[in-house]
C-alpha cells in the first residue's frame, strides 16, 4: 500500500514537472496563435469603421466580398505549387549529388548552399531587381542579339525570385533522406536487373519520397504566405494574398475583410497540406514525414 | 553650374577647403544675398512663387556678404534634453540627408527616416496608435481627420520661435488649422507642389499633355513602359480627370468609370509605386505618375526627362510638418520643426528636393537657378485647373475598397 502511495506521489509530481516544462510553450502558443486565430476569426464577421479599422458587427458580408479577390488567391496557388515544382526539378539533381557524388567537396559545397543566407533576404531580392531590370539581363541579352524582353515585374520574375530564394529548403530535407539511403539496395536493384531509370524510380525515388514531402511542404506553405517577393520583384502588379493583405491593413484598412480573407487563406493552405499528405501516404510513404 | 554641384562647393565651404570668396563667385550667391538683404525683414507673399528680380550684388568689402550659413541662425533650444533620436515618417526623396546631418552636427539627434507611400498607409499605423514616430510630413487634406482624432498635437508654437506665420502664404497654410478657420494650429508648410507626369524625351518623342493622354497610350504604344502610384488619391484622382470627372470625385457612378479604366490600365503598367525614381533612371520605365519634386530631381541629373502638368486638371498639394500625439521625443520633434521653419535651412534643403517653398523668408534665399526653375516654379495658368485634395477622401472607403481593388484584380 505505501509503496503504491509513493509511486502515485512520484507520477503526480512528474506530471506537475511536466507541465511546468510544457508552460512556457503553452503559453506561447496561446498567446501568439490561438488567441489572435480568435481575434481573426471574430474580425471577419464585423464591420469596417467610418475612418477604417474594425467595428463590432455579426455578418458574413467579408466572406461574401471574397471573389473580388479571386485573381490574388488563383496566382498564390498556382505561384506556389509552380514554385514548389520548380525548386523540386532543380533541387533533386543538387541534393542527389551531394549526398553521392560530391565524395570530399562534399562540406564545401553544403556550405555554399548556406551562403545566400548569410546576406538579408530582402537585401538578396532587392538585388534580384537590378539583375532582371533593363540593364541587367535584358540588356546583356539585348547585346548578344535577342533583341528586347522584359523580366522585371512580371510572374517570370517573381517566380525567379522564389525559386532563388526558396531551393535551400527543398535541398536539405533531400539531401539527407538522400544521403541516408543505402547503398547496398541499389546494388541489389541492379544485380536483379532493373536498369538505371527502373532503380531510380522504384528504389531511389519513394525512399526518399519522405524529404522530398518535407521539402516540398517547407516550401509550399510560406510561398502561399509570400508578400516580399511579389511586391519587389512583381512591382505591385504580380499580386498574391499577402499583397492584398497588407493593402487591407495598411492602406484601405478594412481589417474585417482582411481577416477573412486570412481565415480563408489559412483553410486554403490547410487543404493543400492534407491534400499533399493523403497523396503521400497512398503513395505508401509510411515514415513520419520530419515536419510534422 | 547644376545642384549636386553647388551642394559639394557649399559642402567644400563649410569644411573650409575652399574660400568664401571664391564660393561666392562661382556659385553666384552674391546675387541672391543680395536679395536677401534687399528683402529682410521679409514681407510675405502673396503666392509662392519668384523672387524679385536679383539686384548686382555688392562689392566685397573687409566683412563678407552673408551666406547660407546655418549656424548663424539657428541654434538648439536651452536647457532642454533633446535625446539622441528623432523618427520622421515622410516621402521618398524629400530631405537633403546633409539637412538631417547638419542637424545630427548642432543637436546630437540622429533623424531616422521612414518613407511611406501615402498618406493612407501612415493613417493606418497612427490609427492603430504607439507608433514611436516623432514627426510626420502630413498633405493638406489630412488634417481634419488628424486633428478631429488627435493624432497630431496642436502645436505649441512657443517651441517654434523661428516659425513666422506672416512669411506663409495664408491659403496653403490654412489647411493645418483645426477646426478649419480657428486658431489651433497642427503644422506648417515645409513645400507644395502639383502631381503630373515625366517623360523620357528620348524614348517618347511626341509630347504627352494630358492625363487622358497619358491613360491611353499607356494601354497603346507605351504598354510596359509607364507607372503609375501606389496612392488612392493621385491614382484615381488622376483617372477620374483622365474621364472628365472632378479629381476629388466620390460619386458612385464616376468612381466606377475610374475602376474600369484603372483596370484595363493595370495589366500594360510597368509598376504600381510611389518610389518610381529608380525605375526611371535604369530606363526599365519611361513614364511615371510624379510629384514636382520628384521631378525637379530627376530632370537634374538626366535633362531628357520632362515634367508635364496635365493640361486638363489633377492635383496640387502642399505638405507640412506636425508633430505625432505622444511622440516619444517630443523635444527633439519641436527642435527639429524649428530647425525646419527657420529659412536658411528650409532654403538650403529645398536646393536639394526641388518643391517649391511657401515661407517667403525661405524663397528669398534662394539661388537664381532654383527659383528659376520651371518646374518647381511653374507658370502660374498652368495650375488653375489643379485641384487640392478634399478630407473626405483620407477616409473614404468607397475609393480605399476601389484602390484595394484595382491592385488585387
Amino acid at each position: 500500500m505505501t509503496s503504491g502511495n509513493e509511486s502515485a506521489g512520484a507520477r503526480g509530481r512528474s506530471r506537475a514537472v511536466t507541465a511546468l516544462l510544457l508552460a512556457p510553450t503553452s503559453a506561447w502558443y496561446l498567446l501568439l496563435l490561438i488567441v489572435p486565430l480568435i481575434i481573426l476569426l471574430v474580425f471577419s464577421l464585423g464591420a469596417r469603421a467610418p475612418e477604417g479599422g474594425y467595428a463590432p458587427a455579426l455578418q458574413l458580408d467579408n466572406y461574401l466580398e471574397l471573389p473580388t479577390r479571386a485573381t490574388a488567391f488563383f496566382n498564390t496557388l498556382w505561384m506556389a505549387a509552380g514554385g514548389t515544382m520548380l525548386c523540386l526539378l532543380v533541387g533533386y539533381p543538387l541534393a542527389y549529388y551531394l549526398a553521392t557524388r560530391a565524395g570530399t567537396k562534399r562540406t564545401l559545397l553544403l556550405v555554399l548552399v548556406v551562403v545566400p543566407f548569410w546576406t538579408s533576404f530582402l537585401i538578396r531580392t532587392y538585388a534580384w531587381m537590378t539583375i532582371l531590370g533593363n540593364q541587367g539581363i535584358p540588356a546583356i541579352a539585348e547585346g548578344l542579339g535577342f533583341g528586347h524582353m522584359a523580366l522585371i515585374n512580371t510572374p517570370l520574375a517573381v517566380m525567379i525570385g522564389i525559386v532563388y530564394n526558396y531551393l535551400p529548403l527543398m535541398v536539405f530535407p533531400l539531401y539527407v533522406s538522400l544521403e541516408r539511403l543505402d547503398k547496398r539496395l541499389l546494388e541489389a536493384s541492379k544485380d536483379l536487373g532493373a536498369g538505371r531509370l527502373a532503380t531510380f524510380r522504384q528504389v531511389t525515388l519513394p525512399l526518399s519520397a519522405a524529404g522530398l514531402l518535407s521539402g516540398a511542404m517547407l516550401v509550399f506553405i510560406p510561398i502561399m504566405g509570400e508578400y516580399v517577393i511579389p511586391a519587389l520583384l512583381g512591382g505591385g502588379k504580380v499580386f498574391f494574398v499577402g499583397n492584398a493583405l497588407v493593402d487591407l491593413f495598411l492602406q484601405s484598412r478594412n481589417w474585417p475583410f482582411g481577416s477573412a480573407a486570412a481565415i480563408v487563406l489559412i483553410l486554403v493552405i490547410l487543404f493543400a497540406v492534407t491534400l499533399y499528405l493523403r497523396l503521400g501516404s497512398r503513395a505508401g510513404i509510411q515514415r513520419e514525414v520530419s515536419i510534422l | 553650374m547644376d545642384r549636386n554641384e553647388f551642394r559639394d562647393l557649399y559642402h567644400d565651404l563649410r569644411r573650409g577647403r575652399i574660400t568664401r570668396r571664391h564660393f561666392m563667385a562661382v556659385t553666384g550667391l552674391g546675387v541672391a544675398s543680395a536679395v536677401v538683404a534687399a528683402c529682410a525683414p521679409a514681407a510675405s507673399s502673396p503666392t509662392p512663387g519668384p523672387t524679385a528680380e536679383p539686384t548686382p550684388p555688392p562689392s566685397e568689402g573687409a566683412t563678407p556678404a552673408p551666406t547660407i550659413d546655418v549656424n548663424a541662425d539657428w541654434t538648439p533650444p536651452e536647457g532642454v534634453d533633446l535625446g539622441d533620436t528623432l523618427i520622421m515618417t515622410t516621402w521618398p526623396n524629400y530631405h537633403d540627408q546633409k539637412t538631417l546631418d547638419r542637424f545630427k552636427e548642432l543637436t546630437g539627434v540622429t533623424v531616422q527616416l521612414n518613407i511611406k507611400g501615402s498618406n493612407e498607409e501612415m493613417l493606418a499605423e497612427l490609427l492603430v496608435g504607439g507608433t514611436g514616430w516623432d514627426v510626420l510630413v502630413p498633405t493638406n487634406y489630412t488634417f481634419e481627420t488628424y486633428g478631429s482624432k488627435g493624432i497630431v498635437e496642436k502645436l505649441d508654437l512657443t517651441k517654434i520661435p523661428r516659425f513666422d506665420a506672416s512669411r506663409y502664404d495664408q491659403r496653403l497654410l490654412s489647411p493645418a488649422f483645426y477646426p478649419a478657420g480657428s486658431k489651433d494650429q497642427y503644422g506648417f508648410n515645409k513645400d507644395w507642389g502639383t502631381t503630373g507626369f515625366t517623360i523620357n524625351t528620348k524614348q517618347i518623342s511626341t509630347l504627352l499633355t494630358t492625363w487622358k493622354e497619358f491613360f491611353e497610350r499607356t494601354q497603346a504604344d507605351l504598354s510596359g513602359k509607364v507607372m503609375i502610384h501606389d496612392y488612392q488619391l493621385t491614382s484615381i484622382g488622376s483617372a477620374l480627370v483622365a474621364l472628365g470627372y472632378s479629381f476629388n470625385s466620390v460619386d458612385d457612378a464616376e468612381l466606377a468609370k475610374a475602376e474600369e479604366l484603372l483596370v484595363a490600365v493595370k495589366p500594360h503598367l510597368f509598376a504600381i509605386t510611389s518610389d518610381y525614381q529608380p525605375a526611371m533612371r535604369s530606363g526599365d520605365a519611361w513614364m511615371t505618375m510624379t510629384w514636382t519634386n520628384d521631378a525637379v530631381q530627376l530632370h537634374r541629373d538626366i535633362p531628357e526627362i520632362e515634367y508635364v502638368i496635365a493640361a486638363d486638371g489633377g492635383e496640387i498639394w502642399s505638405d507640412f510638418f506636425a508633430v505625432v500625439t505622444g511622440a516619444p521625443h517630443r523635444e527633439a520633434a519641436y527642435a527639429f520643426l524649428d530647425f525646419m521653419a527657420t529659412p536658411k535651412v528650409a532654403a538650403q534643403d529645398a536646393i536639394f528636393h526641388g518643391a517649391p517653398l511657401i515661407d517667403s523668408a525661405a524663397i528669398a534665399l534662394l539661388p537664381a537657378e532654383a527659383t528659376g526653375n520651371k518646374i518647381t516654379y511653374p507658370d502660374p495658368a498652368s495650375l488653375t485647373k489643379l485641384e487640392f485634395g478634399t478630407a473626405e477622401l483620407l477616409t473614404s472607403q468607397a475609393r480605399a475598397d476601389l484602390w484595394a481593388r484595382v491592385k488585387s484584380a
